[in-house]
């Protein structure tokens, strides 16, 4: 536990709150791009610590959220059919499709089982040639990697029943969409540091200096969030607007180039749908032309599964920042994460359930269940 | 499926078997029997030897040996406590013990939590076809000790045989008969405010040495069950503390997380914890850390929690480190009387979050 206790320490953290609140002038917004560092300020109750200081917005930085309904739908069809095992992260499981979500359809005799690794999914392939294997590869960039590894390491060992069901995003062009928005608030950001292990930095740059807003690089444990944002704090104040790195243990400015290679020899930038948010420009990775057998999508020719979104479930205001999740009427009444109306209620890195989870006896929110 | 199951009950002379065939004699090579048959589910002799050469001495009890139809026993006092459960354990053999350990401590911990002392126990057992002898020679072996040293008899029991495929290797049921104390009757509704919480060990052992057998995953320090016997330690809580012992509880399956919430809900009160006083073993906290678990949440089979009077609460503790599955005992959080129903934390910050109940399995994490 090296290296992971020392970035828990209370008495360290509590002088950094004290540090922030000392710094800051006026309340701040700040927006933290990443589910995993959601899930670390609404557990350990940063926000309710630095409320005087900084407001904390939680951005649309988890994958299970982001993925769009239409895509869950798809994978729910491909569960359930007879020659398919579906294979996923755990937490997609419970998300709610139109009508089901991928336990349901396991309880209904589909094979759907969690790997931890796509190499795992790969491996299941071998082992069943008479079975279609399908890997739902969803996630930022951190998982982008090791996902292009099982395509490629598929199509180098010729397993032709092996294919990925793609739903992968990436980080800057949601960050753009969130600044371009007329009604934004975000006065700088925390950027996910386990995306910037794989991507690095750079890209960051062209970004803070257009928009004139902070982002600083960071990671997941309670003290690396409070030294982010007084990071991102302090250059308020002092009035810059460039990219730092908090994540100095992990991260380094062009990040992991051999897995940045790998990820561009077997994806390309295609657009995105992002759950609540709409179609990004340029903001996912899809196969290439030449990894096209691979792609679920075409083998099993799901294009014609389209759905839209419900229109009572407000994530797409909660994961843009512009309501908090207990501002929505449906929060914490038809929305819990039992019966989840949208995907933030469902992941354990979704606003919604982070704040269901974590905070929601907090005499001023909403929502309080009797 | 009956004769081929007698060929195979019959004892082998000189290594082959004679087998009467419509008035020929034919010799039949002997199948050297080292795993269950479906004829060891017929009924017949097969059955039979099962249960004489597995079964029996194992258990052997002179209730058992009478092999009724019912087990006959003399009942203590007016009231007794019951407790069914059934065990579906994989893998069945697991680090720091086997699918009988835990049938035995589970049904005998669950009396021990009503203040009952465990006296009998049936078992029921469902095995596949196809299970090693030497497997179930060790579940049962792990059974006749755990039961030997809660004190309890297995007094009735079952086997059936389902085909290959249709278990997962061999699933138990347990039921247990305890007697009460009238004296001492702790309950999940006696909780009150001002109460002490104290877990009696480490948290999250079981859960995280079942997944990791599961997943083959390999940590630097191996994670063992807590699978135990907790009768001892709620015998000597009953003999110090009396009913200043309010509510027990053993966090099994949902984790210390479900079992106080359980106990805030029934008795319409509140909890808060302290995050730094949860004894959570490092190797527990790493694997939780790499799984992206909660410990919180993960099962146990070996601890109990128990809602003890303020004034108490150091007796309580002292008892439970007396022993050695409470070695580890700690004071973890305080009884309140606001927001009844829910368990909030203090985190190591100072903040405060909600511990809820799960909504459904745990679900690993994707980053």
């Amino acid at each position: 536990m090296k290296y992971l206790s020392e970035y828990r320490d209370p008495v360290l953290a509590r002088s950094l709150v004290e540090r922030i609140l000392t710094t800051a002038t006026r309340p701040r917004v700040i927006m933290e791009v990443c589910g995993g560092q959601t899930h670390t300020i609404v557990r350990q109750g940063l926000q309710e610590l630095l409320k005087d200081a900084v407001d904390m917005i939680h951005g649309p930085g988890c994958p299970v959220c982001v993925t769009p309904l239409e895509q869950i739908d798809r994978a729910l069809y491909l569960a359930a059919r007879p020659e398919v095992i579906f294979t996923s992260f755990g937490d997609m499981l419970r998300v709610p499709g139109s009508e089901c979500d991928l336990l349901q359809i396991r309880a209904r005799g589909g094979e759907v089982r969690v790997v931890y690794s796509p190499l795992d999914a790969l491996e299941i392939a071998r082992a069943h040639p008479d079975r279609e294997v399908v890997f739902f590869a969803v996630g930022f960039e951190t998982t982008a990697p090791a996902n292009a590894m099982a395509v490629w390491r598929a199509r180098e060992l010729g397993i032709s029943n092996f294919s990925v069901l793609v739903s992968h995003v990436t980080v800057p062009p949601a960050i753009r969409a969130i600044l371009d928005a007329p009604d934004n608030r975000v006065e700088a950001f925390l950027a996910a540091g386990h995306v910037c292990t794989v991507m690095g930095w750079e890209e960051y740059e062209p970004l803070a200096a257009e928009y004139g807003t902070p982002i600083v690089v960071t990671g997941f444990e309670p003290v690396d969030i409070l030294e982010g944002i007084h990071m991102a704090v302090r250059q308020l104040e002092e009035g810059r607007a460039e990219v730092e790195n908090q994540y100095v243990r992990s991260v380094r400015r062009s990040g992991n180039e051999p897995a940045q290679e790998l990820v561009s020899k077997v994806f390309e930038l295609v657009d995105r749908s992002w759950r609540g948010i709409g179609e990004i420009p340029a903001s996912g990775l899809g196969l290439r032309e030449e990894f096209q057998a691979l792609d679920a999508e075409k083998k099993f020719d799901l294009g014609s599964i389209r759905t839209s979104e419900p229109a009572e479930c407000m994530a797409g205001d909660v994961l843009r920042g512009r309501i908090k999740p207990f501002e929505c009427p449906a929060f914490g009444m038809g929305c819990t994460p039992e019966r989840p109306l949208g995907a933030p209620m469902v992941s354990s890195e979704g606003a919604c359930a982070a704040y269901y989870n974590y905070a929601r006896f907090q005499p001023e929110r909403a929502g309080e269940p009797a | 499926m009956t004769d081929a199951s007698e060929s195979l009950d019959r004892k082998p002379k000189a290594g082959i078997a004679r087998v009467a065939s419509g008035g020929i004699t034919c010799p039949v090579p002997a199948a050297a029997v080292d795993r269950v048959l479906l004829g060891h589910g017929s009924g017949g002799k097969l059955s039979a030897a099962l249960l004489r050469e597995r079964f029996l001495p194992r258990f052997g009890n002179d209730v058992l040996a009478e092999l009724g139809d019912a087990a006959v026993v003399p009942v203590p006092g007016d009231e007794i406590a019951i407790s069914t459960d059934s065990f579906v354990v994989s893998p069945l053999e697991f680090p720091g013990g086997n699918i009988g350990h835990l049938a035995v401590h589970g049904t005998v911990n669950d009396l021990a939590m009503m203040g009952a002392e465990p006296l009998f126990l049936s078992a029921g057992f469902i095995l596949e076809e196809g299970l090693p002898f030497d497997v179930l020679d060790r579940v049962i072996e792990a059974m006749s000790s755990a039961a030997a040293e809660a004190g309890v008899v297995v007094v009735t029991g079952d086997t059936k045989v389902v085909e290959r495929g249709k278990a997962d290797g061999m699933f138990i049921n347990t039921t247990g008969i305890g007697r009460l104390d009238p004296e001492f009757r702790p309950g999940p509704t006696l909780a009150r405010e001002g109460d002490v919480v104290l877990v009696s060990g480490p948290i999250g052992r079981h859960g995280v040495a079942i997944m990791a057998a599961r997943e083959d995953l390999r940590f630097e320090v191996e994670v063992r069950s807590d699978t135990a016997c907790l009768a001892p330690l709620v015998r000597d809580l009953r003999a110090a503390c009396g009913s200043a012992i309010h509510s027990l509880r053993d966090p099994t399956r949902g984790g210390v997380a479900s079992a106080l919430n359980e106990i805030a809900v029934s008795a319409r009160v509140g909890m808060r914890l302290e995050e730094a006083d949860l004894p959570v073993p490092g190797p527990v906290r790493a694997a939780c850390e790499m799984l992206g678990l909660d410990p919180l949440y993960v099962a146990n089979e070996g601890i109990l929690l128990a809602i003890v009077a303020p004034e108490t609460a150091d007796a309580a503790l002292e008892v439970l480190r007396s022993h050695p599955a409470g070695e580890c005992a700690a004071r973890i959080g305080i009884v309140t009387g606001d927001r009844p129903g829910l368990v909030l934390l203090r985190t190591g910050l100072g903040a405060s979050r909600v511990v809820d109940m799960l909504p459904g399995d745990q679900l690993p994490r994707i980053c």
